[in-house]
């Protein structure tokens, strides 16, 4: 009774005074809850794939948004984690639920490689030389056609769980907890240096941060996260084909994470749950289905030319304000800040332009 | 077979040029990470088979139309989409990447997916070192080199060329000087898309029309650029010779090239940049803060 009052108290203190903070909480209980409450498969189906783009759009994040290292070719990691799980199951017979770990330690690795061929590019030059290495593993995996399959890649996996629901729930919760892991990495000392590497590299290293040693290691990381997803995203779909490389991915996720906003993780999921589901549905609708794709890329680019920083931090402000003297967050109808007392009204811009000599 | 690897490359070559030089200059000059830009090469395709097989215009008269439709349409996409969001370079990126999917579709949704072709604008060939070049592709070449020598005039030799270079050297200086460099940025997305635009217009009756035709040449469009030097119109031009033969020695010469032409073209980019991270002729650009 005590532990549960506790909890109550730290809901109602911590959670519900920020309204941010009660959308994730509405947001992860009603991941956990949907196949309780509506179970259709196709419904599930989506969801599945959504929750398994998340993290696949998160990690992109952490390397582009937090550290700069705007990367185009994320898709390298996805399909090395798709490949190396399913082939590994296939040809070995393992169970996929070691695969998917081994698929998401190559895409590790493959992260170091990158991030170590990378290190002494920079912005624009960084992002149209990572382009180039999933094209070029897809090329090497068109010329291998009996080890790889070529054109329709390597089909007949092994699925993770018989169910719908079940594969549902792995996928939400490896979505939770790599997203949350994110998070918490990115809101922590660790995340404090990737600013730092992205707003002014060569201050960082001035101030005795080895920037190539947490470069390498952010890569590795979101390869690995990434890989995961792209090991899930095989065994899920029973098939790792050529799609996994393709450019064409690689741009979806760069149009997730700049849509949701950059640098804030939770943005990234955002858009992958706001914008997955909606081609999706946009498809399955007859007549429409054609266009789906011609009205995702409209929506996306009337929604930058409203809110050029992107979705989430758009609408954190909108229902949010900081309080100027502790840059703590409100909620947007307080006028005193929660923790400090100071007044959060500030005089409106258009008001004070109307003031003679002001 | 050598002889096939000669003219091919420099045919190729001479396309990825007319690409490169245009992406480079937009880059240079509005630092615009143009993904669009071999979309309104697609665009300039499918304006010239409509022209030609619907309203029985000549090839001239369908190619200069295409181009300078094109050309004034680009404009239009730069001021209503790309101007609104310019001081947000993530938001510019992915508002050229949503351009070019719309592009996409609209062409998937008023052609189909089928390939297209177009009948040769001009027939037979000609004989040279005992290689039979037909005449399209020595079209392809005298257009390419026509236009080269065009930008380089324009570049090098006008006013307007005078305040591009000045713009992508430095902007705040330019602007400081008196250009509006509002007006510049929009003159160089005309020159660059135009440089697309015709080079569209001359592969299409070589190559096949289809709504993805723009994502290869963007790859090793790209390729070229960042191995050339970013922003740096030599380093375009010997970048796109470069991948132009690479690719055609690696399709003549090597089993099941095809598939790896562009994985060849792209390796030797990532070597080129591991020895030389500006790329073989980039200035280093001075940090940007």
């Amino acid at each position: 009774m005590y532990w549960l009052r506790r909890a109550w108290a730290e809901l109602r203190n911590e959670v519900f005074v920020l309204p941010s903070r009660t959308l994730v909480l509405t947001w992860v209980v009603a991941v956990l809850a949907l196949p309780f409450v509506y179970g259709d498969a196709y419904v599930l189906r989506i969801l599945t794939m959504t929750c398994i783009f998340a993290i696949f759009a998160a990690s992109w994040d952490l390397l582009a948004g937090y550290t700069g290292q705007v990367n185009f070719g994320h898709a390298l990691f996805f399909g090395a984690g798709a490949y190396t799980s399913g082939l590994l199951s296939l040809k070995f017979g393992l169970s996929p639920w070691l695969t998917i770990w081994a698929g998401a330690a190559v895409a590790l690795s493959f992260g170091f490689l990158v991030g170590y061929l990378c290190l002494r590019l920079r912005g624009s030059y960084l992002s149209l030389a990572t382009l180039a290495f999933p094209l070029i593993a897809l090329g090497l995996l068109f010329a291998f056609p009996d080890f790889s399959g070529g054109e329709l890649g390597i089909s007949g996996l092994r699925r993770l769980m018989p169910t719908p629901t079940g594969n549902y729930y792995v996928a939400a919760i490896s979505m939770l907890a790599i997203v949350f892991g994110l998070w918490l990495l990115a809101d922590s000392k660790f995340g404090i240096v990737l600013h730092a590497i992205r707003d002014d590299e060569v201050a960082a290293r001035a101030s005795g941060i080895n920037t190539l040693q947490y470069k390498m290691t952010v890569f590795a990381i979101a390869g690995a996260a990434a890989g995961f997803a792209g090991a899930l995203f095989a065994h899920y779909l029973r098939v790792a084909g050529p799609s996994t490389l393709e450019v064409a991915l690689s741009f979806q996720v760069v149009i997730w994470g700049i849509f949701g906003g950059v640098a804030t993780i939770y943005g990234p999921v955002a858009a992958v749950f706001i914008l997955y589901p909606l081609t999706e549905w946009l498809g399955s609708i007859p007549g429409v289905g054609e266009l789906r794709l011609l009205i995702f890329a409209v929506i996306v680019l009337l929604v930058l030319l409203f809110m050029p920083r992107g979705l989430a931090p758009w609408v954190r402000d909108k229902i949010e304000t900081q309080c100027p003297r502790c840059k703590q967050r409100n909620g947007s109808w307080k006028s005193v800040c929660r923790l400090c007392g100071a007044a959060l009204r500030r005089i409106d811009p258009k008001l004070q332009a109307q003031v003679p000599g002001a | 077979m050598l002889q096939d690897i000669l003219v091919t490359g420099l045919v190729n070559g001479g396309v990825y040029a007319l690409l490169a030089i245009g992406f480079s200059l937009i880059f240079g000059v509005a630092r615009i990470v143009n993904i669009a830009h071999t979309a309104f090469y697609m665009l300039a395709a499918y304006c010239f088979y409509t022209l030609l097989t619907k309203t029985g215009l000549g090839f001239v008269l369908s190619g200069l139309i295409s181009v300078s439709a094109v050309t004034l349409f680009s404009v239009l996409c730069y001021r209503l989409v790309i101007e609104p969001v310019r001081e947000h370079e993530a938001a510019v990126l992915i508002a050229t990447i949503a351009l070019a999917l719309v592009f996409q579709e609209l062409m998937l949704y008023i052609f189909g997916g089928h390939f297209l072709g177009i009948p040769s604008t001009l027939e037979g060939s000609v004989r040279f070192l005992g290689v039979s070049i037909p005449y399209q592709r020595l079209l392809i070449l005298v257009v390419a080199g026509a236009m080269l020598v065009l930008v380089w005039f324009v570049l090098y030799r006008t006013r307007l060329g005078l305040a591009i270079r000045a713009t992508a050297n430095d902007l705040e200086v330019a602007n400081l000087m008196g250009m509006n460099v509002h007006r510049v940025a929009m003159a160089t997305v005309a020159i660059s898309v135009a440089l697309a635009a015709v080079a569209g217009v001359v592969v299409a009756p070589v190559f096949v029309v289809d709504p993805f035709m723009w994502l290869a040449p963007l790859v090793t469009m790209l390729a070229i650029v960042v191995l050339g030097g970013l922003g740096s119109m030599k380093g375009s031009l010997i970048g796109a010779l470069i991948i132009g033969y690479v690719e055609a020695i690696t399709v003549f010469a090597v089993p099941a090239g095809a598939y790896l032409k562009g994985a060849v073209a792209l390796l030797i980019m990532v070597i080129v940049l591991l020895a030389r991270p500006e790329g073989l002729f980039g200035v280093a650009f001075e940090e940007e803060r």
